[in-house]
C-alpha cells in the first residue's frame, strides 16, 4: 500500500498539489502537511540515528518526529504545518546518519 | 494601583475560561497559544473548510466544546490573542514567546499557565517503528484531520481515552482491530465508589465499551504489551500481548495507538521556579499548588491538565478558580458563593481522579521487564540497555545524571515520551525508590526554536 493514514469524510475539499520526493501528489486544502504525505506515501522521514523510517508520534508539536525536509533544504515540522500549492517533500535523510552500531 | 496585567498561557478549556472570568472583571489579559485555533487539544477545532457538525467532532461533548468555542468568540477584541505563539522560556519576571521567527518577552504581573498535558508513555519492543503513536495523536488525526492513522488499528495502553478513542474510530469507519488495556478488570471494580463522584462519565465508559463490544472489536483487559512487531523500513505489522491467562497473542495491525493517561506539560512552571512534589499515587512529580492555583511562586498561578490531569471539565473549573485567585490577589473583588461552589465542584472532579487513578494504572512494573534492546529514547534510538548500563557501570542514579551520560531526555522531545519511563528504569536498575531518581529539569527553550528567530525589545 502507499499510504498509511485513512481518509474518513471530509473529501469534497479542493485539490492541492504538491510533490513527494519528486512525484507529482495530491492533498486537500487544509490538510496538514503530515496528513498531505502520509495519506501519499508511508513515511514522513528517516531517523537520523539510523534506525528505520519514521511517521510522527503526537501529532500535536510536542515529540518533534516529524521534522520534514524540503527540496530546498527547510525544515518543517510537518504537523503544524498546513500544506501549501507547490510543496516538495523529501522523505529520505539527505545528511549523515548515526546508526548505533554497538 | 492601575489594572494587573495579566498573561495567560493556553486556550484550552482551563485557558479559556481564566481568561473569560478575568475579563468579566474588567481586566485584559494576554493569552499566549500555539495552536491555530482556540480549544487546547481536547476540544480542538477543525479547520475553516471542514464541514462535520459539533454532534460528528466531539460526540457526548458536543455541547461542551460548542460553549467553549462561544464564549472564546466572545472574548474577541476584549483579550489580546496571540496565536501560533509558543511561550518557550520564562525568566526574571518576563515570558517568552515566539511567532513568525520573532521572539519577544513579556512582562507580567500575574502568570496563569494553563498548558495542558501530553500523552504518557511506556516504551514498548518496537515502539520505534512508523506507525505507532501516541493515543492522543490517533485522536487528533480524526478530530483535526479526519483521518485514521491506518487501515487496522490496535489501541494499546490504559486510561479512559484509550476506550473513548477508539469508539470514535468505530464510529467514524475506521478498521479497530482490537483495544489492549494493561489495567486488569478488578481495579475497575474496586474503584467504582470513587468513580461514583461522577456518575454521568462512568455511565459514558460503560457505554463507550459495550459499543465497542457491539461492533466486534475485541477488548481485553489486564494484558502486557510484549512487543510491536515491524520493520525499519515497513513500519509496524502487528502487536504481541501477554493476555490475563499467561497467553501469548498476537495482532496483525499496521498502526498502534499508545497512551497510559496524560502527564502535565510542567516545564514552564519549571523555568518560572516553581516548586514540585513528588506524587505517591501517579508515581510522578508535580507542581506543588495551593488552593485555586496558587504556586510557591506570588504571581505564578497553574490551572487545568497542566497542573494536574483532572480531565476537561476540571480544567474549565481550574481555570475559573485560578482567574478568581488573581483577582483576589490584587485585591480586586470576586463572588464568593461562586468560588465557594466552584471549589466543592471541584473536589468532587478530584475524588473522581483518584478513581481514574486507581482504575487505570500506570504500569511502572513493565520497566523492569522491557527487554535491553527496546529503544527507551524514540528521538535518538536510544535502547533499555544503554540507559541500564549507564546506571551499572557508571553509576548514574538521578535523571539529570543519566541524561547528561547517555542522553536519555536529551533529545527534541526533551524527555516528554521517555522521561517518566526512564525514571522507572533508572530506579529499577539502582534498586532506589523512584523518588530518589528526581525529575529531569525543564530546560529553554521548551521546545526546539530556530538560531535565526530575532528577539524584539517591547
Amino acid at each position: 500500500m502507499s499510504q498509511r493514514f485513512v481518509r474518513l469524510g471530509e473529501a469534497n475539499r479542493a485539490r492541492v498539489r504538491i510533490r513527494i520526493d519528486g512525484h507529482p501528489a495530491e492533498a486537500l486544502a487544509g490538510d496538514t502537511l503530515m496528513v498531505a504525505v502520509l495519506n501519499n506515501a508511508r513515511q514522513l522521514r528517516e531517523s537520523e540515528f539510523g534506525d528505520g523510517r519514521r511517521a510522527g508520534f503526537c501529532l500535536m508539536g510536542a515529540c518533534q518526529d516529524c521534522w520534514v525536509w524540503t527540496a530546498d533544504g527547510t525544515r518543517l515540522r510537518a504537523c503544524t504545518t498546513v500544506v501549501e500549492e507547490g510543496m516538495h517533500i523529501i522523505t529520505k535523510q539527505p545528511e549523515a546518519t548515526w546508526p548505533n552500531l554497538a | 494601583m492601575a489594572q494587573p496585567r495579566v498573561i495567560v498561557i493556553g486556550a484550552g478549556p482551563s485557558g479559556v475560561r481564566c481568561a473569560e472570568t478575568l475579563v468579566a472583571a474588567g481586566l485584559r489579559p494576554i493569552v499566549v497559544d500555539e495552536n491555530r485555533r482556540d480549544g487546547g487539544q481536547i476540544y480542538r477545532r477543525q479547520p475553516e473548510n471542514f464541514t462535520r457538525p459539533y454532534t460528528k467532532l466531539y460526540g457526548t461533548e458536543a455541547e461542551k466544546a460548542q460553549a467553549l468555542h462561544g464564549s472564546f468568540e466572545a472574548l474577541r477584541g476584549k483579550i489580546d490573542y496571540l496565536p501560533e505563539t509558543l511561550a518557550w522560556n520564562i525568566a526574571e519576571g518576563k515570558v517568552h514567546v515566539t511567532s513568525n521567527g520573532r521572539t519577544k518577552a513579556l512582562s507580567y504581573d500575574a502568570l496563569v499557565i494553563c498548558s495542558g498535558a501530553t500523552d504518557r508513555l511506556m516504551p514498548v519492543k518496537g515502539w520505534h517503528y512508523a506507525g505507532t503513536y501516541s493515543l492522543g495523536a490517533s485522536q487528533i488525526a480524526l478530530k483535526a484531520q479526519a483521518c485514521a492513522i491506518g487501515s487496522q488499528v490496535v489501541f494499546m495502553g490504559s486510561g479512559p481515552l484509550l476506550y473513548l478513542v477508539a469508539s470514535q474510530y468505530v464510529k467514524a469507519g475506521a478498521n479497530v482491530v482490537a483495544v489492549l488495556d494493561t489495567s486488569p478488570f478488578m481495579r475497575r471494580v474496586a474503584a467504582l465508589p470513587k468513580l461514583l463522584a461522577r456518575p454521568d462519565v462512568l455511565r459514558n465508559g460503560f457505554a463507550l465499551v459495550s459499543s465497542l463490544k457491539r461492533a466486534g472489536v475485541q477488548v481485553l483487559t489486564g494484558i502486557t504489551p510484549l512487543e510491536i512487531k515491524g520493520s525499519p523500513d515497513a513500519g509496524v505489522h502487528g502487536v504481541v500481548i501477554r493476555d490475563s491467562r499467561g497467553n501469548e497473542r498476537s495482532f496483525d495491525c499496521d498502526a498502534v495507538a499508545m497512551g497510559y493517561h496524560l502527564r502535565p506539560e510542567t516545564q514552564l512552571a519549571d523555568l518560572a521556579r516553581c516548586a514540585f512534589r513528588f506524587d505517591h499515587e501517579t508515581r510522578q512529580w508535580l507542581p506543588e499548588t495551593g488552593e485555586d492555583g496558587r504556586t510557591s511562586v506570588p504571581g505564578v498561578y497553574l490551572a487545568g491538565d497542566g497542573m494536574k490531569v483532572l480531565g476537561a471539565d476540571a480544567a474549565e473549573i481550574g481555570g475559573r478558580l485560578a482567574a478568581m485567585a488573581v483577582l483576589k490577589d490584587f485585591k480586586l473583588p470576586v463572588a464568593e458563593d461562586e468560588l465557594q461552589t466552584l471549589r466543592k465542584e471541584q473536589a468532587r472532579m478530584d475524588r473522581f481522579r483518584q478513581g481514574l487513578v486507581q482504575a487505570f494504572p500506570w504500569p511502572a512494573q513493565q520497566a523492569a521487564q522491557l527487554p535491553d534492546e527496546a529503544i527507551v529514547c524514540r528521538c535518538e534510538a536510544i535502547t533499555v540497555g544503554e540507559l541500564r548500563r549507564t546506571v551499572h557501570e557508571k553509576g548514574a542514579q538521578e535523571a539529570n545524571r543519566a541524561k547528561a551520560l547517555c542522553r536519555v531526555g536529551m533529545g527534541r522531545c526533551q524527555g516528554r515520551y521517555c522521561g517518566h519511563a526512564g525514571a522507572e528504569i533508572i530506579a529499577q536498575a539502582a534498586g532506589v525508590q523512584l523518588e530518589q531518581v528526581g525529575r529531569l529539569r525543564g530546560q529553554a527553550p521548551v521546545k526546539p526554536l530556530s538560531m535565526a528567530v530575532r528577539e524584539e525589545v517591547e
